[in-house]
């Protein structure tokens, strides 16, 4: 679960990270007040979605008055946002953060992540921040300072200590650059975050450290445990299919192409996508309807797949394990009678009580169901189908 | 042969009186796999609807029954918890089938589970088979081939669950039993890896080949070829999934996601055939391409 960095400045507020003033408006006519509140001249003003690509795209900007403040708020609330992140209809901003600018000596960059490989958490710090820490790891790995620490003890003061030292920060900034990373750690472990980044870290000419921006992700699979968290997410910046999928326990992924795709399991989801693509066709979705699959489970699903314009043709690619293929065949025929299938659905099934399945396919005589041998027959079959 | 399990592993179900742990209890005790008892704190004493002995605690059902195995169907809130449970009762293997264990429990459970040098499959996965002797998971039995006299037998290690029967299918149409098939999870942090399971099987007399099923995400994939390439002798096949996923989205897999450039297919499939491994590049023809590394 991503949240918006006004969100993650309120985190590291919270925690103790010196982070300058802000205000956050709901609507433009808050931004006057706003301006005269942070009490600088020039102010940053900065649309809060989660896509990329804000600066681009015009949705970042230095202002010097309020009126200036007043017009670009107003702006960015009426026109959506469009970068190379979201699409070409945009996204509707519905949060602006404003925050006074601040002078700028140097940038850092600090960054925690669960280390897949020596499982456990790495605290990263870097002397070149302010951009993407995937551009300064492809160029010069050695820029990136890593101290992994231990989950039970969390991170330890001396590890920050030589991460400070080693991006070259000494006295006052050191123990202030200390400070954070230890908040840092000390938030990531209590919040169950999967990614908890401030980019830029940075110097004041006078020496102050501060967090300009943040991003925080959280572990979805831990947000059961903490309110405050869930009580961040913003559902309009999710995709509204993928919502409703979630909601009967489907996971589903809109894609570009025009072959929808109903299967159980995500690895075998996965693949199926693959196999399209390998004999020319486009997969329109990722679908896995879970392991066992249920009548509910599969309307739902054709509804959600069938909803997409674009879908023209599907195929049904299921290993019947433990769910029973005749029960997934009985889930088809009424999803077919309920759904309504005006394109051809190739079905592929495989596994538990297959012969009685397609037995039953064949009963039900339903024009767009089309049945398929194997795997490779079933991709050909949907991809000759668009 | 096989790894991990055998006709001898004495299994508990921890989680035995809930649903999918009473039915899988049902489904293991069918294909034959030595379940001894189970464990549902607060329900001691009683007998599950299997008429096995239901325990309190791991360390009564270890004492009572000698269990050495243990398949955990507990709500993922729990899990990391029950994980630990098993380790210190002195259960060697633990199969964690649940799905939606949070990432740092995992992180802090594998260092408990790795002072106690147990072995860990899952969470997130289909469980470990040995055909025709033991099969603690979820996976369909009947899919499966025993080795036998003159059988080529294959190790199966897999990322994923329907997919891994996708495979196993292919396998025994071709006539290929399989030693033991292991299905590591989904998730980002997890027990039992590739690289481990690999060397149990290269040590495995009775296995002849290898399998391996990765998917997008991490490193897992790159590590494993380069290990093949310096330790493994057996003739490997693999297959990666999710070469058409998007960056950026979990593909239904908690550690399915490319992120950061890192954890492409596309990566992964030049490791594994920079380090001279047969990859499938359908998921079709997991069994040909194993046909011929095999002939």
């Amino acid at each position: 679960m991503k949240v918006h960095e006004y969100q993650a400045r309120g985190l590291m507020e919270e925690a103790g990270i010196p982070v300058p003033p802000s205000e956050v408006l709901d609507s433009a006519d808050q931004a006057l007040a706003a301006y005269d509140r942070l009490g600088e001249k020039t102010v940053v003003v900065k649309a809060q979605v989660h896509a990329g690509g804000r600066g681009k795209a015009g949705y970042v900007k230095l202002v010097s008055s309020a009126q200036e403040a007043a017009e670009h708020a107003q702006r960015m609330f009426a026109e959506p946002m469009v970068s190379k992140q979201t699409g070409p209809e945009g996204i509707q901003v519905r949060k602006i953060l404003m925050a006074g600018a601040v002078d700028i000596a140097k940038e850092y960059y600090l960054g925690i992540v669960v280390d897949r490989v020596r499982r456990v958490p790495v605290m990263m710090a870097s002397a070149e921040g302010g951009v993407e820490i995937e551009e300064v790891a492809a160029r010069d790995p050695d820029a990136i300072k890593k101290a992994w620490f231990h989950p039970h003890l969390g991170l330890q003061r001396f590890q920050a200590n030589v991460l400070a030292a080693a991006i070259g920060l000494s006295g006052d900034k050191a123990k202030a650059a200390v400070g954070i990373m230890l908040k840092m750690a000390k938030l990531f472990l209590a919040k169950d975050c999967s990614l908890a980044e401030i980019n830029p870290l940075i110097e004041t000419p006078t020496g102050e450290i501060l967090a300009i921006d943040a991003k925080f992700n959280f572990d979805d699979n831990a947000t059961f445990r903490h309110p405050d968290v869930q009580a961040l997410f913003d559902p309009h910046e999710e995709d509204a299919a993928e919502l409703r999928a979630k909601e009967f326990d489907l996971s589903y992924i809109a894609l570009d192409g025009n072959i929808g795709c109903l299967v159980n399991g995500a690895g075998l989801a996965m693949s199926t996508m693959d196999i399209i693509k390998l004999h020319g066709g486009e997969p329109a979705n990722f679908l896995d309807v879970g392991g066992s699959v249920t009548t509910e489970g599969a309307v739902e699903a054709f509804k959600i797949i069938l909803a997409d314009e674009k879908v023209k043709a599907v195929l049904v690619n299921i290993f019947g394990g433990i769910a029973k293929c005749d029960v997934i065949a009985g889930a088809l025929i009424t999803a077919a009678k309920e759904v309504g299938f005006k394109v051809p659905v190739v079905v592929r099934l495989e596994g538990t009580n297959v012969e009685i399945a397609r037995q039953m396919l064949k009963d039900a005589n339903l024009p767009q169901l089309k049945p398929a041998g194997d795997l490779t027959d079933a991709a050909k079959q949907v991809c000759a189908c668009v | 042969m096989s790894i991990l399990v055998d006709a001898n592993t004495r299994v508990i179900c921890q989680g035995i009186t809930g649903k999918a742990g009473a039915f899988h209890t049902t489904q293991c005790l069918e294909y034959g796999t030595k379940v001894v008892g189970g464990c549902t704190p607060g329900k001691g004493g009683m007998k599950s609807e299997h008429g096995l002995p239901v325990f309190n605690t791991c360390h009564e059902a270890v004492a009572e029954t000698g269990a050495d195995a243990s398949m955990l169907f507990v709500p993922a809130p729990f899990a990391a918890g029950a994980l630990m449970e098993a380790a210190d009762a002195g259960i060697r293997v633990v199969v964690l089938i649940t799905e939606g264990v949070p990432t740092l429990d995992m992180v802090k459970a594998r260092k408990y589970l790795d002072d106690k040098g147990v072995k860990l499959v899952g969470p997130n996965c289909p469980g470990v088979i040995t055909p025709g002797q033991c099969k603690i998971g979820i996976m369909p039995g009947y899919i499966h081939k025993p080795p036998a006299n003159g059988t080529k037998n294959v190790g199966i290690i897999s990322r994923s669950g329907t997919l891994t029967y996708e495979a196993v299918w292919q396998c025994t149409e071709r006539g290929y039993a399989q030693s033991t098939c292991v299905g590591i999870g989904g998730d980002p942090v997890k027990g039992l890896n590739f690289i481990e399971l690999l060397e149990m099987f290269e040590n495995d007399p009775e296995t002849h080949a290898i399998v391996m099923i990765g998917e997008i995400g991490g490193t897992d994939e790159e590590q494993a070829a380069a290990y093949i390439q310096a330790n493994v002798s057996k003739p490997v096949v693999a297959f990666i999934a999710g070469q058409t996923a998007p960056p950026g989205k979990r593909m239904g897999h908690a550690g399915a996601i490319i992120s950061g450039g890192e954890g492409t297919a596309q990566s992964k499939i030049a490791a594994l055939k920079e380090a001279g491994i047969t990859v499938s590049d359908s998921p079709a023809t997991i069994g040909e391409a194993l046909a011929k590394v095999l002939s």
